[in-house]
């Protein structure tokens, strides 16, 4: 399989390469501020201690879980969203696409009296293809992914509404709280499970899972070092023999995946779902793709980082709670932040990549 | 699939071409890019393909490469007719592309870039994961052999200079087992030290065993290592010539155009006769006293 070539090393005078000529070593410390989430990890670090400093409820276990159920809410779809975003492309869609799945399970279910697990069979299959639509259209028309991913995020915003009323007559879905398999459904998608002292949400739990397993997939296996290669380049990728296509197919329908699963949360949580939203949520799962260092440009960043992100979005949304500040503050810190995470990003990496 | 009959044996050489393209053409709807291409690659071969931009050249490279089908005449490998429908399949019979400008994923490491789309993998099921110990050092030692002495495997291709990518491009190629490699001006984009860099390992590709096409529009550096050399022009093939029926003078004759470059030698000098005159006499003298000056 393998062939050599044996040219000549380069006749340099007094055997000295280029290497230990030029280049000078690099320390540790360097080498983990060259890290892409490091930005986020600082901002981290000084969002904690700013509300550890002034909001005393901050400083409880029962409330730093609670920061971890709201940063596990958005930090689901993040990590798919991120992943995305490092294969090049973005999805406007995944916010009401999640809301769309919640509703498909909670109306099928109540309508033709099913067993929830199925309806949320059902859903699955309909966020899934939400998601291979979205990528199908991306590689048919080659438009940008920003362009057909608003368009679905219109139309999904749409049928949201229109569909549930159609069939509901009302904006909301009836309540399956008492059908069979609820409470199954429920154990998975949204109990409590009391470790220590506090009960933490399952879906904290899960988050640290897929992000666990999202991680080691981009970092250890075949289709994430395709993702990295689709984001940085598609041609040269193309070129080698990835299958473009089908990478970027399959990120949008793992973002569909995601969609379920938090969608699937939502509904379990309360045994109904609102119609009207999810709206806005999308550019919450980017903010927090972007600010734990992916490029918007895609071929990097990682999925630690957006957890992280994520994790500063629960701390400023919940600390503002228990700081005892006006709630209607909380987006302008979540933006200040992500404005901030960006700019310290860009220029640790110019910084990093000087040789 | 096999209607086609097996090309005969080179009769220069004695041996069957591993590539070969007959009377190859290419058209984008009424636009005929390409029409008329005869070219045999054999091993241990290098083979120039010149021309200027808009030639052709890109075109026949895509068509080599897998990217495009020709819509006319017959493209051989080993004497049988093939029709690639992806650089994939086009790299699985050993015909290997280095494009200049997408060679690599800049932002990837060295040697995720290697093994990019030819990963080496350990474990089973749905923990097949990649061997990464194995790549990295495989990777190192590969460039080593080659003589690129990388500071960081880890670090960014985007960190490397245009040289030092386009050799580790060729030293991937080499490394997967191809025949046939397609270099699509290697040296446009390089200083002389980088191009000098690059045309070595063209030489010991060669000399390894492998067919080499070696796109250019610089006949210096293509006579410095070609066997063959072809000039395409208007997508026509306008020179076919060995090594031994050619002077770099007139390689460079051909390339530039030829008769069209003596009739626009012949106009430059009738319109501006006293500059050219003046700048030729006097730049021997002249350079000393700018010296001084600094």
């Amino acid at each position: 399989m393998s062939q050599t070539l044996t040219a000549k090393a380069p006749a340099s005078g007094g055997g000295d390469s280029e290497k230990t000529l030029r280049v000078g070593r690099r320390s540790l410390l360097w080498r983990f501020l060259a890290r892409p989430e490091v930005g986020s990890l600082i901002g981290a670090v000084v969002v904690f201690a700013v509300f550890f400093t002034v909001a005393a409820p901050f400083r409880q276990a029962s409330s730093f879980s609670t920061v971890l159920y709201a940063s596990s809410t958005i930090g689901i779809m993040a990590v798919a969203v991120a992943l995305l975003m490092i294969g090049g492309e973005f999805d406007l869609s995944a916010g009401v696409a999640v809301i769309t799945s919640a509703l498909t399970a909670g109306i099928v279910s109540f309508q033709l009296s099913l067993n929830v697990w199925a309806g949320a069979g059902l859903a699955l299959v309909v966020s899934l293809a939400i998601g291979f639509l979205n990528g199908w259209i991306l590689i048919r028309t080659k438009l940008p992914s920003f362009l057909v991913t608003l368009s679905m995020f219109l139309m999904l915003q749409g049928l949201n509404i229109a569909v549930t009323k159609m069939i509901t007559g009302s904006v909301s879905t009836d309540s399956i709280n008492d059908m069979d398999g609820f409470d199954s459904a429920r154990a998975v998608f949204a109990s409590d499970i009391p470790i220590g002292p506090v009960n933490v949400r399952i879906t904290v739990l899960w988050w640290l899972l897929f992000a666990a397993i999202a991680t080691w997939v981009l970092a250890r296996t075949r289709v994430g070092n395709w993702i990295y290669a689709v984001g940085g380049s598609a041609e040269s990728a193309r070129a080698v023999g990835v299958p473009v296509a089908k990478v970027k197919i399959g990120l949008f329908m793992t973002v569909g995946f995601f969609a379920w699963f938090s969608g699937m949360h939502l509904l379990f949580a309360s045994g109904v779902q609102q119609s009207g939203e999810g709206v806005g949520n999308e550019l919450l799962y980017i903010m927090a793709a972007v600010v734990g260092g992916c490029l918007l440009t895609g071929g990097y960043g990682t999925v630690v980082g957006a957890v992280i992100g994520a994790f500063i979005y629960g701390m400023t949304r919940q600390g503002i709670v228990y700081a005892g500040w006006d709630n209607n503050w909380i987006m302008f810190f979540v933006g200040a932040m992500l404005l901030l995470a960006v700019v310290v990003n860009m220029w640790v990496r110019t910084q990093t990549s000087k040789r | 699939m096999t209607d086609t009959p097996a090309a005969a044996p080179d009769k220069d050489t004695g041996r069957q071409p591993v590539l070969e393209l007959r009377d190859v053409g290419k058209s984008f709807g009424n636009i005929r890019a390409l029409s008329g291409i005869n070219l045999k690659v054999g091993a241990e071969e290098v083979t120039c393909i010149l021309g200027d931009n808009g030639a052709g050249k890109s075109t026949l490279i895509k068509i080599i490469a897998g990217l495009y089908p020709p819509t006319e005449g017959a493209y051989l490998v080993d004497g049988g007719p093939v029709a690639f429908t992806s650089p994939r399949e086009a790299l699985d019979r050993g015909i290997a592309t280095v494009y200049q400008d997408l060679a690599m994923v800049p932002l990837m490491p060295v040697w995720r870039n290697f093994f990019l789309g030819s990963e080496i993998r350990t474990g089973f099921g749905p923990f097949r994961m990649l061997d990464v110990r194995r790549m990295r050092r495989i990777a190192d030692e590969e460039l080593k052999k080659m003589g690129i002495d990388l500071p960081d495997i880890d670090a960014p291709v985007a960190n490397l200079s245009g040289g030092q990518r386009q050799v580790v491009a060729i030293a991937r190629a080499v490394y997967f087992g191809a025949r046939v490699l397609i270099l699509d001006e290697p040296t446009a984009a390089l200083g002389v030290k980088q191009s000098g860099v690059v045309l070595k390992y063209i030489k010991a590709a060669r000399e390894a065993g492998l067919g080499v096409i070696f796109i250019t529009h610089n006949p210096h550096h293509a006579y410095m290592v070609g066997d063959h050399f072809v000039v395409i022009k208007l997508g026509r093939m306008e020179l076919d010539a060995p090594r031994s029926a050619l002077s770099l003078d007139d390689l460079a004759h051909h390339m530039a155009g030829g008769a069209e470059l003596d009739a626009l030698q012949h106009e430059l000098k009738q319109d501006q006769p006293a500059p050219a005159a003046a700048r030729q006499g006097a730049e021997p003298g002249a350079a000393t006293p700018v010296a001084q000056e600094e």
